[in-house]
């Protein structure tokens, strides 16, 4: 079915590394999220087992078959990009059904299946449209059942849904994750968004600068950040990072406490600060504290209810048993 | 942001733009005017402008005494031909420097763009030696394939550019749908640079038309195209501006029209996408 | 940004077109050179052995040279200097607003399209007839005596058909080139109090100074080439012979093709110094 396994790939651009030797096993069926900063390679390994580029070094193996040289068109993998690719000289239909042409499949298989997959995405009104008449979110639905009718090894998305409005993006990812418990094949997705990785995935691979951080499932990653990078960069708002004496008390160089894990008090806790702006959204409020000595600001989530302004002292209680502590390298101390 | 102007202001633009290009123009308007006047009237003192017995006879008499289809068929098989020779040639080189461009990619733009700018006269002798030695002279073939190199450059250069704007992602799609090569330039690339194809096609025709080094050089009789046609006017026989005239027209009407359509590629293609 | 299959595919399809214009190019150009060091003439003995350096003093030596340099300066610093400034004008005009801007557009770059030999010969008889041309017409009516136009203003009459001809291209480069002026540009000058003249000259023009120079270069190399004008005009006399036409007369009329080979490679040096030029400015272009 669709087993990755990278073995020690390296990809070199001249004389720039991008990826040094790396080792990634995605089990069959499982959703896997490449997540990190732009820049850190995380498009370039999507590629690389596309085989839209050449590994430098090292073996890409597809279902215990070595894949490593042989041409994207025969590695059975189906891939949605970001600018969704579309055909825009085809209808919606030559779309869907354009792997199943290139296959050689007769034309009644063909038809079946494209109209499976348009029932399914909903877009049976729009089969005869060009991919220039719709919305973004129906391109991207169309982007996807082109893989999908191949029922391919695996699905590879490549920030599908950075082009489309906050809305609809969170409808979409809804919708894939819904597609991958239907289908329970393989997709590897690339996001700089750790929102999508956080809901979407079994198993996050956290990278920067080609070197994996961490891999996990969402709550591992959430729960035990192997190292700062990933401490700050999984959870929203940010976990709020605090060195020096404070750290020191707890036997650490550095501290991590994340504002969902610090109560507040307008009269006594263990930190104080003042209040410099409030963020209401209704459910959650969201204060940035300055003056606290700690760091720069730090960042609390409290109840929607909690009605502090701008300027107010208020008081911090962090929740003992979920202090993060880090060593001077940046590690975890577990 | 475009801004109202006043009528009065738009009238005198109108006015002065419009005696201008008709002014350009009319060194055309009085070839095809003549071209339907008997000759006394074509050089009739004072010209005579619009009313005359209009006749069809130059057009006649232009066929039948010089054949004139025969030269139009030759200019038809050597534009057309040159230019499909190559777009087979171009389309996959425009292809590799557009999607898989390398270190060299430009320096070879560049030389391809050099090459269209050796002047003519400079190996004509050679050229001709060679036409000579290959039994090429007078054939439609041998003007063909001088004329698909002299246009080969342009060619690349302008598929180039329209290639360029093709997202990349697209033909990655399709290489993931698994189309091979061919396909992939068959079903996906051809059919999405159409226009730009079409535009180059359109370019290259008009240039091989009005082609007059080569055309006059290497040719006599029997693969001569209108080029020649026309300059074996150019010793005059008695009175025969009328038939000049017509023979004038029928050579330009079908290039003019062309080009017309053509206005905006134009541009792009004589500068070689410097100016856009 | 590929893989090593999709790079072979590259070159391999980048073959021909290479192989053959590298062909196209080197084959000819190395008989020219070969020949611009024989004493060869076909008619008179062929080919008489190696001549060292000989046709390229001759070339230069000879009583025809300088004044084809002369008339060869004259069509193309005339016609560049008609056509650059007449399509700057014109392009502006083109630009205003006004009724019928589609169809003025069509009229002024017609004589594009116009095939060399055609508005040669129609300008030659139509118009600059001494007896039965519109100019002599004209001249008439005035009163004066008409002029044999190819033969005692050569010069200025061949100027006027190529300038015609090549009026359409610089003005569509222009205007094209004014068509992407940021309109905001001139709004802000004119808020800063620049009046139509100074705005001209300070923001239009400047613009325009990269499209000009393309004109400039591209119009230069096709002129020096021009050839058909003069084939069915003068046929070379009074005057326009041109280093281009002098080097067709050489090769074929004279058949002296050592003497005309040493000026071909003359003419493509030139021609070369010039398209380094060009390449330079498009080359910039290409790294965008």
């Amino acid at each position: 079915m669709g087993r990755i396994v990278l073995d020690q790939v390296t990809k070199s651009f001249g004389d720039v590394t991008v990826i040094p030797p790396l080792d990634l096993t995605i089990e069959d069926g499982e959703f896997a999220v490449f997540v990190g900063p732009s820049g850190c390679g995380k498009s370039t390994l999507l590629r690389l087992i596309a085989g839209l580029e050449d590994v430098t070094s090292g073996a890409i193996r597809i279902d215990g078959e070595d894949a490593t040289s042989i041409s994207p068109a025969k590695r059975g993998l189906a891939m949605v990009f970001q600018s969704y690719a579309l055909y825009p000289h085809m209808s919606v239909r030559k779309n869907i059904a354009f792997p199943l042409r290139m296959a050689g499949m007769d034309k009644a298989e063909q038809d079946r299946r494209v109209d499976l997959a348009a029932s399914v995405l909903n877009l049976t009104d729009y089969l005869d449209r060009r991919p220039g008449q719709l919305s973004g979110g129906q391109r991207q639905r169309v982007a996807i059942g082109r893989a999908i009718v191949r029922e391919p090894a695996a699905f590879l998305f490549d920030e599908p849904l950075s082009n489309l409005d906050a809305a609809l993006r969170v409808g979409m990812r809804l919708e894939i994750s819904e597609l991958h418990k239907r289908l329970k094949t393989t997709m590897i997705y690339v996001t700089h968004d750790q929102v999508e990785a956080m809901t979407m995935a079994d198993k996050i691979v956290v990278l920067r600068a080609g070197f994996i951080e961490q891999v996990g499932s969402p709550l591992d990653l959430y729960h035990a950040p192997r190292n700062l990078f990933v401490a700050g960069f999984i959870g929203s708002p940010k976990m709020n990072l605090i060195a020096g004496a404070e750290a020191a008390k707890h036997d650490a160089h550095t501290i991590g406490v994340r504002p969902e894990h610090i109560s507040v008090s307008a009269t006594d806790g263990e930190w104080s600060g003042v209040v410099a702006v409030s963020e209401h959204l209704g459910s959650d409020t969201f204060f940035h504290v300055h003056q606290t000595g700690l760091a720069d600001t730090i960042t609390v989530r409290a109840d929607g209810e909690v009605g502090f302004r701008h300027g107010d002292r208020i008081h911090m209680t962090p929740r003992a048993d979920v202090i993060h502590r880090f060593d001077e390298q940046g590690l975890r101390i577990a | 942001m475009a801004r109202a102007v006043t009528t009065q202001r738009k009238i005198i633009n109108t006015t002065f733009a419009w005696m201008v290009g008709l002014l350009i123009f009319f060194p055309i308007m009085w070839t095809i005017l003549t071209s339907f006047k008997t000759e006394a009237t074509a050089i009739a003192d004072p010209p005579v402008w619009f009313f005359f017995d209009w006749t069809l006879d130059n057009y006649r008499v232009v066929q039948e005494r010089s054949d004139y289809s025969r030269f139009l068929w030759n200019s038809i098989i050597i534009a057309g031909g040159s230019t499909f020779m190559g777009l087979l040639i171009a389309i996959p080189a425009a292809w590799s420097m557009a999607f898989v461009p390398s270190k060299r990619t430009k320096d070879i733009l560049l030389w391809m763009l050099s090459t269209k700018m050796l002047p003519a006269v400079g190996v004509l002798y050679p050229i001709y030696l060679i036409f000579i030695r290959f039994g090429l002279l007078d054939t439609r073939i041998g003007l063909t394939v001088v004329l698909m190199f002299i246009n080969l450059p342009i060619m690349v250069w302008m598929l180039y550019t329209y290639f360029k704007e093709i997202p990349g992602e697209i033909l990655e799609a399709a290489r993931m749908d698994g189309a091979g090569l061919r396909e992939e330039i068959l079903y996906v690339l051809t059919p999405m640079a159409l226009p730009g194809i079409a535009s180059t096609v359109l370019l290259n025709v008009i240039l091989a038309w009005n082609e007059a080094f080569w055309t006059l050089n290497l040719t006599a009789a029997k693969a001569a195209p209108l080029t020649a046609f026309i300059a074996s006017y150019s010793s005059p026989e008695g009175l025969f501006y009328a038939k000049l005239s017509a023979a004038s027209t029928m050579a330009i009407a079908p290039i003019l029209i062309l080009g017309w359509f053509s206005q905006k590629q134009l541009v792009r293609g004589l500068t070689f996408g410097a100016v856009k | 940004m590929a893989t090593k299959a999709s790079r072979a595919a590259a070159r391999l399809m980048l073959a021909p077109a290479v192989i053959l214009l590298l062909g196209w190019m080197l084959v000819p150009l190395t008989m020219t050179v070969i020949f611009s060091f024989k004493r060869y003439l076909p008619m008179r003995g062929g080919d008489l052995g190696w001549v060292g350096f000989e046709n390229y003093v001759r070339f230069v030596s000879s009583s025809a040279f300088w004044p084809a340099v002369q008339s060869t300066l004259m069509i193309v610093g005339g016609v560049l200097l008609i056509t650059v400034v007449l399509g700057v004008l014109l392009a502006i005009l083109l630009d205003q607003p006004m009724w019928g801007q589609g169809i003025v557009r069509i009229l002024v770059i017609a004589p594009f399209f116009v095939m060399p030999t055609v508005s040669a010969l129609v300008w030659k008889n139509m118009f600059m007839d001494p007896v039965n041309g519109l100019f002599a017409h004209l001249w008439r009516f005035f009163g004066a005596t008409p002029v044999s136009w190819l033969s005692e203003a050569s010069m200025p009459s061949i100027i006027l058909i190529v300038s015609w001809q090549w009026l359409p291209f610089a003005t569509l480069i222009l205007l094209t080139a004014i068509q992407s002026l940021d309109s905001e540009q001139l709004e802000a000058a004119e808020m800063d109090g620049a009046p139509p003249l100074s705005r001209f000259i300070y923001i239009t023009l400047p613009h325009l100074a990269r499209a000009i120079t393309i004109v400039v270069l591209i119009q230069t190399i096709f002129l020096l080439a021009i050839f058909a004008e003069i084939f069915v005009t003068t046929q070379g006399a009074f005057g326009t012979r041109t280093l281009t036409y002098l080097i067709f007369q050489r090769v074929l009329e004279s058949q002296n093709v050592g003497l005309g080979s040493a000026g071909g490679v003359y003419a493509i040096i030139l021609a070369n110094i010039l398209a380094l030029f060009l390449m330079r400015i498009v080359g910039k272009n290409l790294d965008r």
